[in-house]
């Protein structure tokens, strides 16, 4: 693509400055998008009972948000502020509409899987916000990089989180059985899979036992009050 | 007892600040304290509502547990040789030797690990450690079914502990019930070994026995749900002589707990009176209306008398240990009154429109303990809205 040329006329700063590292690994943890701004909790919880769609949900929101702060970070300066919220809403529905026949095209399985949360992507707080916040107010490199980081952010805790409820909910990860067939009761084992795991709150609770972990070695994040 | 004081004298020094087992303080200081009487006192006086501490608060209403438990370890046996077809050659001392070695093993379980997770926090922490467990690590074992794997117990008081009561600040500061956050995680978790008619009798048979023909360990709940009929009569429910959870069975050990408990001015009457008068009034509305079921078997389990609907399952040990629960429950004496009272018109009504959750109770007092703040709050503004309105019309009319 043609952006990194035109960074380059405009700007003199080097392509992975410290200032432009910091937009790819702030959002991994101190403004993560999920545990942080908590945004983007719905589809946390919906898609996170294996670790497939997960994946797959957080390759897509990668593509969608990188592409999409492109978009807009190039169309800043053409966008009247009236409606730009429906011009942002049309570009990020567009993607998704792409990724959407992208999976059914070649992932069919997990496109059933995830049915109507990649169409959800459009009503996805993070993805708007970052448009609204970032993009269009900065350059198209810049943009291009806090999509990335923001969107990998909110990947990184849709899959810890998916592997928890994966393991522990069916005793299996990507599909394959880890725990051995012969441990579970009905074998005459002693194991038993935890059908909690599959309900939507532990996705919740496990999302806040992320929050807690993260809060108790990055003590800046909390509160004073 | 001075041997004991000797004992705790002479190790004081190694837990003190700067000595070697500095980090432990808490340990020892829950131990002393548990122990004897500590030596200090409060020093403001703005929460002072009895002169009475938590140890003692909490010893009463373990006190007020024995008697269901007692009756629970007795029952497990009796229900056990009962499957069996034994139950007319064994001796009282023979059931309750069985139903023994099946309980105990569950309260040390849950005493074990709750009370270690909670020391772990106080030491992690610095806090001093509280009584907060003694209570809920007696109740965890008398609402399980007896079946249930002791791992799945272990596992599930730790979630109780960590998740419902840790995360909020400790004893005093949680939201919910621990002991029913306990019994609702391992209900959702492994509904297999939590409801159905296998788990609340044990029958497993050593050499030459079998189960008699016909045999169904369905609690009685679990029977109205599914057939609308059982075939306990209201004096075995009354009296406890059915299979259920370990300690919820008997109503009369129940109400003998809720005596003391109320003796004491532990337990709060307005809540257990006001749920009480909640069942009353949804199984009565059940009655009214029962031709208007969409099936048979809910036509028969609305009609159910609604005074029978008060000692089936577990509502009366609900009602009497766990609506009452101090920190979870509603504060206003006005907002205990509604709070008990919504309990009970809720568990008969989750219990009888959803077969899936026969243990309406458990739900009914987890919603009402989430929503006792905003009860009390509302309690609190209706009052001050009140009192103002009076000195306005003191002020007009002067």
């Amino acid at each position: 693509m043609s952006t990194e040329t035109v960074d380059k006329t405009k700007d003199k700063e080097p392509l992975f400055s410290k200032k432009n590292r910091k937009l790819l690994s702030d959002p991994m943890n101190d403004d993560n998008p999920i545990t942080v701004q908590v945004l983007g909790i719905c589809s946390a919880l919906a898609i996170t009972v294996q670790l497939k769609p997960a994946v797959v949900m957080a390759m897509s929101v990668v593509f969608v948000m990188a592409a999409g702060n492109i978009i807009i970070s190039l169309l800043r300066n053409m966008i009247p502020q009236r409606v730009r919220i429906i011009v942002m809403l049309t570009v990020i529905a567009a993607l998704v509409i792409l990724v959407d026949q992208v999976l059914k095209a070649y992932l069919f399985d997990v496109s059933k899987q995830l049915s109507v949360f990649i169409g959800l992507i459009i009503t996805n707080c993070i993805i708007m916000g970052r448009f609204e916040a970032f993009a269009m107010g900065n350059g198209v490199w810049k943009s291009f990089l806090d999509g990335v980081g923001n969107a990998a952010g909110y990947g990184v805790i849709l899959i810890l989180v998916s592997i928890f409820r994966e393991f522990f909910g069916t005793g299996t990860l990507w599909g394959i059985q880890l725990i051995p067939e012969s441990w579970y009761m009905s074998n005459g084992g002693f194991y038993s899979d935890n059908g909690m795991m599959l309900l939507p709150p532990m996705a919740l609770i496990s999302v806040a036992l992320i929050i807690w972990v993260q809060r108790s070695y990055n003590r800046k994040l909390i509160e004073e009050n | 007892m001075k041997f004991l004081h000797s004992i705790i004298d002479k190790v004081e020094p190694n837990f003190e600040k700067g000595a070697k087992f500095e980090k432990l303080w808490p340990l020892f200081d829950g131990f002393k304290t548990f122990a004897m009487v500590p030596g200090h006192t409060a020093h403001t006086g703005a929460h002072i509502r009895d002169g009475i501490d938590l140890k003692r608060t909490m010893f009463t209403v373990i006190v007020a547990l024995i008697p269901a438990l007692i009756f629970g370890m007795w029952n497990v046996g009796y229900q056990h040789y009962l499957a069996l077809g034994l139950a007319n050659e064994m001796s009282f001392i023979d059931n309750i030797l069985f139903g023994a070695i099946k309980v105990i093993p569950m309260v040390v379980i849950s005493y074990g690990v709750g009370l270690a997770i909670e020391f772990a926090f106080c030491i992690y922490k610095g806090h001093q450690i509280n009584e907060g467990y003694l209570v809920t690590g007696m109740l965890i074992p008398l609402i399980m079914p007896v079946d249930l794997p002791l791992w799945m117990l272990a596992i599930s008081v730790v979630f109780a502990v960590v998740i419902g009561k840790e995360v909020f600040g400790g004893t005093g500061m949680n939201i919910l019930n621990p002991a029913l956050t306990a019994r609702v995680f391992a209900f959702f978790a492994y509904p297999t070994y939590m409801s159905g008619d296998k788990v609340w009798i044990n029958t497993s048979t050593a050499e030459g026995q079998s189960v008699v023909d016909g045999f169904s360990g369905a609690t009685v709940l679990g029977d109205l749900a599914t057939s609308g009929t059982t075939q306990y009569s209201a004096m075995d429910m009354f009296l406890g002589f059915i299979p259920g959870s370990v300690g919820e069975t008997s109503v009369v050990m129940i109400l003998l707990g809720a005596f003391i408990l109320i003796l004491a001015g532990i337990g709060s009457w307005q809540i257990m009176l006001s749920g009480v008068l909640g069942a009353l009034a949804m199984g009565g509305i059940f009655n009214l209306f029962a031709e208007y079921a969409i099936s048979p078997e809910q036509q028969a389990f609305m009609a159910v008398p609604a005074w029978q609907q008060m000692i089936m399952g577990g509502f009366a040990f609900g009602i009497v240990f766990m609506a009452t629960d101090p920190v979870s429950a509603s504060q206003t004496p006005r907002g205990k009154w509604i709070y008990g009272f919504l309990v009970g018109f809720f568990a008969i009504m989750i219990r009888v429109f959803n077969p899936a959750y026969p243990e309406g109770i458990m739900l009914a007092i987890l919603l009402m303990n989430v929503f006792a703040p905003l009860i009390d709050h509302y309690v609190v503004q209706g009052n001050i809205k009140r009192r103002m309105k009076r000195a306005e019309l003191q002020t007009v009319k002067a």
